[in-house]
């Protein structure tokens, strides 16, 4: 379980997050979203380490991690596994490599227990035949499900994915929005996801925090966003007629007034 | 204030390498994979450099003897004390500066603008000890070896030039090699090489190490670790030389 409290960061005179505060639970998808320049990545880079916040505490499990001595630090950071948005593989390393470089640096594994594990991962994102090539040779779907292999080869706790939609084909987002979901709930991770993809919104929510501005605006579950009346929230998610008409048809759906068309199994059930 | 600054997070980045290493093996292995990038990358400019510069040097100085009271081996003895003081050491480095310098800078500055850095420290290391440390050490081992070779390719060159311009034969430039040798100025070109290889790995490692932004930045820090670099190896040697010789 990862805890923020009341966070703030400034960058020169420029407060970026302001007191903001989470609760993000293991085994869900919780989701950081809102517009760019909101401060999702810089609240995601404070709970991982990668900027300390001025203000406010970051527990992992209860324990505050800027409080935590420097060994401490690296054991936690060694439970966490991270999605960059560029992926960020190393790019002169092979994917088998690049998959293999966190178990080379933390365990003392024999090669062939680290090929099987790297082979096991790699299996698990629906790639094959890949080890050999490198990050250049893959298209970005590819090279974000290398990054999530690597992310999770060493079995972390948490999970934290920068927006792993951008730059992705609506299909290509699908399967990584399930990838990620079905390894959170597989292996019990606390997985944080920072995305603007409505899609990944409605369809891998548990826990939903809104940002506006740098403030908390709105949090939920994304049942709850199809009945919210923030208007910010609204505004931002259903900002086309297409999605407005979308939120309208859910909001039916849920309330039991029109059958889940989506749920094909039940509608052909005699 | 900016110098200032730039010279304090320079040596916080120094002082932040020396951290135990996450696992020995994989630093050793990274050692020696930046041994082979800037000293056998590198061989290849500094052997044609040397070469030149070292036959240059023969003829240019047969060109300005041209008494007749001064001995032919006069030229081999220039020569080879000009290689070994000067140029071995101060214009391999500053060659080097841009070979080995621009590829740290670029390719540290890559991987801090593509997030790679950030990936190896979430995943729990050290990055100036797994990314820097072993650039410094791997071009204070490779770049003296270099040095030592320029000297040998450069006074090869002069030898090779003499005689195939009819100056000087190799019996003679031999003969001048040999004589008044000081076994001190090979010592002196290697504490140059030392305090250059420091320069020219450390500098770029820092430029590299902390760019922002994105592509353009990247070849700015290339363009000025290369610049700032060159700059120190030409103040050393000013200093070396003051105080060493």
């Amino acid at each position: 379980m990862i805890e923020v409290k009341n966070i703030q960061k400034k960058f020169g005179d420029k407060i970026v997050i302001e007191n903001v505060s989470a609760m993000m639970k293991p085994g869900q998808c919780n989701l950081i979203i809102g517009a760019s320049g909101s401060g999702k990545t810089v609240l995601m880079k404070c709970m991982v380490g990668l900027l300390t916040p001025d203000q406010g505490e970051i527990c992992y499990q209860g324990e505050s991690y800027f409080s935590m001595s420097q060994e401490q630090r690296t054991s936690i950071r060694k439970e966490i596994g991270m999605l960059f948005q560029g992926s960020a593989l190393f790019d002169s390393l092979t994917v088998e490599q690049n998959i293999m470089f966190p178990l080379d640096m933390f365990t003392t594994d024999s090669d062939s227990q680290k090929l099987k594990r790297v082979n096991e991962v790699l299996e698990r994102v629906n790639l094959k035949d890949v080890n050999r090539k490198f990050p250049a040779e893959l298209s970005g779907g590819m090279k974000k499900r290398v990054a999530l292999a690597r992310a999770v080869v060493l079995n972390p706790k948490y999970l934290f994915c920068d927006e792993p939609n951008s730059g992705l084909d609506p299909q290509t987002s699908l399967v990584i929005d399930k990838l990620i979901k079905d390894l959170t709930v597989e292996f019990n991770i606390t997985t944080v996801v920072n995305t603007h993809d409505m899609n990944s919104v409605m369809e891998t929510g548990d826990y939903i925090l809104y940002m506006y501005q740098g403030k908390k605006e709105w949090e939920g579950t994304r049942k709850d966003i199809i009945f919210s009346k923030n208007q910010l929230l609204n505004d931002f998610i259903f900002a086309s007629e297409f999605l407005k008409d979308a939120k309208d048809m859910r909001m039916l759906e849920e309330t039991g007034k029109m059958p889940n068309v989506r749920n094909m199994d039940e509608l052909t059930r005699p | 204030m900016g110098l200032l600054s730039d010279i304090g997070r320079f040596l916080l980045m120094l002082k932040g390498m020396f951290k135990r290493p996450e696992k020995a093996s994989m630093y050793w292995k990274e050692l020696m994979h930046q041994c082979v990038e800037i000293g056998i990358g590198s061989l290849g400019i500094v052997a044609i450099i040397s070469v030149f510069i070292g036959a240059v040097s023969t003829i240019q100085t047969a060109y300005q003897l041209v008494s007749p009271l001064v001995p032919l081996t006069t030229i081999a003895q220039i020569v080879r004390d000009t290689v070994i003081l000067e140029f071995a050491p101060t214009l391999v480095c500053i060659v080097l500066a841009g070979v080995a310098g621009s590829r740290i800078a670029s390719e540290l500055g890559n991987m801090r603008v593509s997030e790679q850095i950030d990936a190896l420290e979430i995943m729990g290391i050290n990055t100036k000890t797994y990314l820097i440390l072993p650039k410094i050490a791997a071009a204070m081992l490779m770049i003296p070896l270099l040095v030592m070779i320029a000297m040998a390719l450069g006074i090869w060159g002069g030898r090779l030039a003499g005689t195939a311009a009819g100056i000087i034969s190799p019996n003679i430039f031999d003969k001048g090699l040999a004589a008044d040798f000081l076994p001190y100025n090979v010592f002196f070109a290697l504490v140059k090489g030392y305090v250059f290889s420091f320069i020219i790995s450390s500098v770029p490692a820092y430029y590299g190490y902390y760019v922002r932004g994105g592509a353009l930045e990247i070849g700015r820090a290339s363009t000025k670790a290369v610049v700032v670099s060159c700059v120190l190896i030409l103040f050393a040697d000013y200093i070396l030389s003051a105080l060493l010789l």
